[in-house]
C-alpha cells in the first residue's frame, strides 16, 4: 500500500456525556478514494470538521504529509493542501461564481495583503478560476452570484473552489446530496478522475456512488470505525449489514 | 479614619454594583432569550427616574413614585418591544444597534420635551433617611444600605424565578434553543414581550433608587449602560450568576480605584501630579480590567454556551 | 467585463452637488455654507473610514469616535505646544508642537491606527455583540481618560487659536480649507474604492459574508480584519483633525459614544457598504441636522424617527432606493 498521506489515529470528542467521535483512526493514501459511511448521526461530519479543523479534537492525532496538524487553525491546514467541501454549501453568497472560486485561487498564490490591483482586472486569478469553473460545468454561470445559483450549482461550485486550492488531499462532506440522479452521475464520473491529482476522503449517502468510486470503505457507527476494507468486504461484513445496511438493503 | 472610609467606600462600590446588577440583568436576560442588544435599555433607567420623581413630587410619596418607575418602565418596554424590537429579532446586530440607537434619541428628546431641560430631585424617603452604624466606628448611609439590600433581594428573586417557576422554564428553555420552546407550545411572542418588560421594570427600578442620589436628567442612563456592557460582556453575555460577579468586580474596582488610585500616586508623584494620575487612570480602570479579563477568557467569565 | 454600476451616475452626482455647495455659497455670499459643506465632506471622511471596517469587513464598531477623537486631539496638543512654543516632551528626545496639517496628519493618522492596533487585537478576539460592546468600552475609557487628564482642557474641552498651516495655503479662507477636505475626501473614496476591488478588499468581504468559507480557503480572518479596522480607524482619525481644524475646538464630545453612534448613522443613512454611502449619509444627515434644527431645538426626535423608519424599511440607505442593490464582480 502506498504511503498515507492523511492518517487519524485514536481520535477522540465528545459534547458532554454523548461521545461522537470514538477512538477514530484511518489513513487516505495516494491515488485512492476512500468512503466513509454510516447511518445519520454517526459522526461523519464531525470527524470531517476535526481533521479540517473547524471542531478541535479531544485527543488522538492527525497528521498529514508527515506532519501532526492536530493544533493547528483551519486557515492553515488549508494553506497546507487540505481542499474541502462543506456538507451543507459554505459560500460568499455576494460574490459571484468566479469571485468565490477566484478568493481560492489568491489564496494559493499567497499573500492577500494586496490592497489596491483590481482583482477582477488580474487574469493571474480571473483565468484560473475561470478554469476551475469550466472543469465542473459552470464556466456559463460564473457571472452569477452564489446566492442565486440553483443547489446543484453550488455543490459544484465547493468542489471547484477546493480544486483551485490545488490541494494534496480533498474532504468531500456529501457532495453528490440533492443532486439528482444525472447530476449524482456525472459527478462520480468527475471525482473517478479526481483521484489521480490528489486522494479523497469520501463521506457519501449515495451507495451506488460510494460503491462505484471507493477504493476503501470506512463504516462509522456510533463514532467508532466497526469495519474498514475493500467494498466487497463491506458488503459482505455481516456486522455491517446488521449494523447499518439492515435499514437500507 | 482610614479604615472607616475604606469600609464606607467598600459599601459605596457594593452598592454602585448592585445597580450595575439591576442593569446588567435586564440586559443579559433580553440578550439571552431573544438575542438582542438594547442601548435603549439605559432610556429605561432614566425613564424609571424621571417617573419616580415626578410622581413623588406629585405625591408627596416616594413609595408610590417608585412604584410609578416600575410601571412605567415596565410598560414602555412592553410597548417598545411590541412596536421595535419584535421586528428586530430576525435582523442583524447592526439593525438592532442602529434601531435601539433611535430610540435613545426619540426617548432622550422626548423627555426633555415633557420635563424640559432642567435636572428633576428626588429626596430620600424620610424612613431611610440618616445613618447606621458599623462596626469598627464607621457610619453608613441607610438608603444606601437599603439599595444594597434590594439589590440582594432582586438578585435571590430572579434567581428563584428562573430556576423555580415556570416562567423561568421558559425562560431557560429559550436561552438554550427557541425552537424548541415554540414546539413546547409556549407562546413565544408573550414570553419576549414579558422578558423584556421584566427586564425594563429592573432598569427603572434602578433608575428610580439611584435618582434619588444624584439629579434626575435626559442622558443619565447611557454611561450606567455601558457601564452594564462592561459587566455583562466580563460575566459572559446570557449569563445572569455573570451578571452578579461583573457587577460586583465592576463596582468595587471603579469605587476602590478612584478612592485609592490618587492617593497612591500621590505618594510617588507628590500630592497634586499624583492624584491628577491616579484619578486619570482610576477613570480607564474597570476597561483595563475588561481588557485583561477578555486577553484570558474572550467569551467572559461565565460564558453560556452557545 | 466591468460593467457600470447603476450608482455610478448618482456618486458623480453627489461629489458634484458637494463641490457646487460652497461655489454657490460664495457666489450668493452666504460663507456659512461653506461650513455646512466642510462639515458634509469631514464627517463623510470619518464615515468612509468607518464604512471600509463595518461596510466591507461587517466589523460594526461602536467606537469610532475614538480615533475621531485622537485625530481631533492631535491636531489640538501640537497646535497648542506650537503656540506656546514649549516642547511636547524632553525626555528621551525633545519633541515640540507643530501647526503645519502635513505634521499633524501623519502623526493623527500613525495614533490612530496604532490605538486602534492594540485595541482591535483584543476586540477582535471576539466577534458579533461583544465586538460591538467592547469596542464602546475602549471609545469610553479614552473619553473617560481625556475628561480627567486636565492639561489639555478636561472636560472644558481645548481651543486651537488660529486654524493649522498648509503650505502655500491661506487655510483661514473657508473656502481653501474646504477643498482641502474635499481633496482628502475624493483621496479616501478612491482608496477605498481600490482596497475594496483588491485582494484585500475580496478577502475582507469574504470574511463578512462567510469566515468559515474564508478560512477553509487558507485565509486567516484575524489579520485581514485586523488590517482594516486599523485602516478604518486611520482615515477617521484624519477626519478627526480636520474637525478639529475646522471648529477649532476640540472636545471630549468628540470622543462620545453618541459621535460613535452618529458615525454608524452616517455609513447607514448612505447606504452600507457603498463608495458614495458615507458622502450621501454626511450630506443627508447634516442637511438634516441644518433643516431641522431651523425649525426646532428638537430636532434629534425627528432624527430618531427617520432612522427608526430607515432600519426598518428601508434597509439599503438612500443609495439602496437609488441604485438598488450592491453589485459585485
Amino acid at each position: 500500500m502506498a504511503e498515507a498521506i492523511l492518517s487519524v489515529r485514536n481520535l477522540r470528542k465528545s459534547y458532554g456525556a454523548l461521545t461522537v467521535t470514538d477512538g477514530v483512526s484511518l489513513d487516505l493514501c495516494a491515488g485512492e478514494i476512500h468512503a466513509l459511511i454510516g447511518p445519520n448521526g454517526a459522526g461523519k461530519t464531525t470527524l470531517i470538521h476535526q481533521i479540517a479543523g473547524t471542531v478541535k479534537q479531544d485527543g488522538g492525532t492527525i497528521a498529514f504529509l508527515g506532519r501532526d496538524i492536530g493544533g493547528l487553525g483551519v486557515a492553515e491546514r488549508a494553506r497546507l493542501g487540505l481542499g474541502r467541501s462543506f456538507q451543507i454549501s459554505s459560500l460568499a453568497p455576494e460574490f459571484s461564481a468566479l469571485r468565490n472560486v477566484m478568493l481560492a485561487v489568491q489564496s494559493q498564490q499567497g499573500s492577500s495583503f494586496h490592497a489596491f490591483r483590481p482583482v477582477m482586472r488580474d487574469p493571474s486569478l480571473t483565468e484560473p478560476a475561470l478554469n476551475m469553473l469550466e472543469r465542473v460545468g459552470l464556466a456559463g454561470r460564473a457571472h452569477v452570484t452564489a446566492a442565486e445559483l440553483s443547489h446543484g450549482e453550488r455543490r459544484r461550485l465547493e468542489i471547484a473552489i477546493a480544486l483551485a486550492l490545488c490541494p494534496r488531499a480533498f474532504l468531500f462532506d456529501e457532495p453528490m446530496a440533492g443532486m439528482g440522479p444525472e447530476g449524482s452521475k456525472s459527478l462520480t464520473g468527475f471525482l473517478n478522475d479526481l483521484r489521480q491529482e490528489a486522494p479523497i476522503l469520501l463521506v457519501e449517502h449515495d451507495m451506488d456512488a460510494v460503491f462505484a468510486l471507493a477504493d476503501r470503505v470506512s463504516v462509522l457507527v456510533y463514532g467508532r470505525v466497526i469495519a474498514s476494507g475493500s467494498v466487497s468486504e463491506i458488503r459482505n461484513n455481516a456486522e455491517v449489514r446488521r449494523a447499518y445496511f439492515g435499514e437500507h438493503i | 479614619m482610614q479604615t472607616t472610609l475604606l469600609i464606607e467606600q467598600i459599601l459605596n462600590g457594593v452598592q454602585f454594583g448592585v445597580m450595575l446588577f439591576l442593569m446588567a440583568a435586564g440586559l443579559t436576560l433580553i440578550f439571552g432569550v431573544m438575542g438582542v442588544i438594547n442601548l435603549a435599555h439605559g432610556s429605561l433607567y432614566m425613564l424609571g427616574a424621571f417617573a419616580c420623581a415626578a410622581v413623588a413630587t406629585a405625591t408627596g410619596s416616594f413609595w408610590l413614585g417608585l412604584m410609578a418607575s416600575l410601571a412605567a418602565a415596565a410598560a414602555a418596554g412592553a410597548i417598545v418591544e411590541l412596536l421595535v424590537i419584535r421586528r428586530l429579532y430576525d435582523r442583524d446586530h447592526l439593525d438592532q444597534v442602529l434601531a435601539t440607537f433611535a430610540l435613545i434619541l426619540i426617548f432622550s428628546e422626548g423627555t426633555r420635551w415633557l420635563f424640559g431641560s432642567f435636572p428633576l430631585y428626588l429626596n430620600i424617603p424620610p424612613v431611610l433617611s440618616g445613618a447606621v452604624d458599623l462596626p469598627a466606628g464607621a457610619r453608613y448611609q441607610l438608603y444606601r444600605l437599603a439599595i444594597i439590600l434590594v439589590g440582594i433581594a432582586v438578585a435571590i428573586g430572579l434567581y428563584l424565578l428562573i430556576s423555580k417557576t415556570r416562567l423561568g422554564m421558559r425562560i431557560r428553555a429559550g436561552q438554550s434553543d427557541r425552537e424548541m420552546i415554540a414546539a413546547l407550545g409556549v407562546d413565544i411572542r408573550t414570553l419576549y414581550t414579558v422578558v423584556f418588560a421584566l427586564g425594563a421594570a429592573l432598569a427603572g427600578l434602578a433608575g428610580a433608587m439611584v435618582g434619588a442620589l444624584q439629579s434626575v436628567q435626559v442622558g443619565m442612563g447611557e454611561p450606567v449602560l455601558i457601564l452594564a456592557f462592561v459587566v455583562i460582556v466580563i460575566g459572559g453575555i446570557g449569563s445572569i450568576k455573570g451578571a452578579l460577579v461583573g457587577a460586583a468586580l465592576v463596582g468595587l474596582v471603579d469605587t476602590l480605584g478612584r478612592f485609592l488610585l490618587p492617593q497612591f500616586f500621590a505618594l510617588f508623584l507628590g500630592p497634586s501630579q499624583g492624584t491628577t494620575v491616579g484619578a486619570a487612570l482610576a477613570s480607564m480602570l474597570i476597561y483595563i480590567v475588561m481588557a485583561l479579563i477578555l486577553a484570558v477568557r474572550p467569551r467572559g467569565l461565565f460564558a453560556a454556551s452557545t | 467585463m466591468k460593467r457600470m454600476r447603476a450608482e455610478t451616475p448618482i456618486n458623480f452626482l453627489l461629489a458634484g452637488l458637494l463641490l457646487l455647495v460652497p461655489l454657490a455659497a460664495l457666489a450668493l455670499e452666504e460663507p456659512f455654507y461653506i461650513t455646512l459643506a466642510t462639515r458634509m465632506a469631514i464627517l463623510a471622511l470619518a464615515a468612509v473610514g468607518l464604512n471600509l471596517a463595518l461596510g466591507l469587513g461587517g466589523l460594526v464598531s461602536f467606537g469610532h469616535a475614538a480615533f475621531f477623537g485622537i485625530g481631533g486631539y492631535t491636531a489640538g496638543i501640537l497646535s497648542t505646544h506650537a503656540s506656546n512654543a514649549q516642547p511636547l516632551m524632553t525626555w528621551p528626545i525633545e519633541i515640540g508642537g507643530s501647526d503645519n496639517m502635513l505634521v499633524i496628519w501623519p502623526v493623527a493618522v500613525v495614533l490612530s491606527g496604532l490605538v486602534a492596533l492594540v485595541t482591535g487585537a483584543i476586540s477582535l478576539r471576539t466577534s458579533g455583540v461583544y465586538f460591538i460592546m467592547i469596542t464602546l468600552a475602549f471609545a469610553q475609557m479614552i473619553y473617560y481618560f481625556a475628561t480627567s487628564w486636565p492639561a489639555y482642557g478636561g472636560e472644558d474641552g481645548l481651543s486651537l487659536g488660529l486654524r493649522n498651516a498648509f503650505p502655500g495655503i491661506n487655510t483661514a479662507l473657508p473656502l481653501n480649507f474646504f477643498l482641502i477636505c474635499y481633496a482628502l475626501l475624493i483621496a479616501a473614496l478612491y482608496l477605498f474604492a481600490r482596497i475594496r476591488d483588491s485582494r484585500f478588499g475580496t478577502a475582507l468581504q469574504a470574511a463578512r459574508q462567510n469566515q468559515v468559507r474564508l478560512a477553509a480557503v487558507g485565509i486567516s480572518p484575524f489579520p485581514i480584519r485586523l488590517a482594516a479596522f486599523v485602516l478604518s480607524a486611520m482615515m477617521t482619525g484624519l477626519a478627526g483633525s480636520l474637525f478639529a481644524d475646522l471648529n477649532r475646538f476640540v472636545s471630549p464630545s468628540m470622543l462620545s459614544w453618541q459621535m460613535s453612534g452618529e458615525l454608524i448613522v452616517l455609513v447607514i443613512l448612505g447606504g452600507t457598504g457603498r463608495l458614495f454611502g458615507p458622502v450621501a449619509g454626511a450630506m443627508l444627515f447634516v442637511l438634516f441636522e441644518f433643516i431641522l434644527g431651523g425649525f426646532t431645538e428638537r430636532w434629534q426626535l425627528f432624527l430618531g424617527l427617520i432612522l427608526l423608519g430607515v432600519v426598518l424599511f428601508a434597509r439599503g440607505g438612500l443609495l439602496g432606493l437609488l441604485a438598488g442593490k450592491v453589485r459585485h464582480g
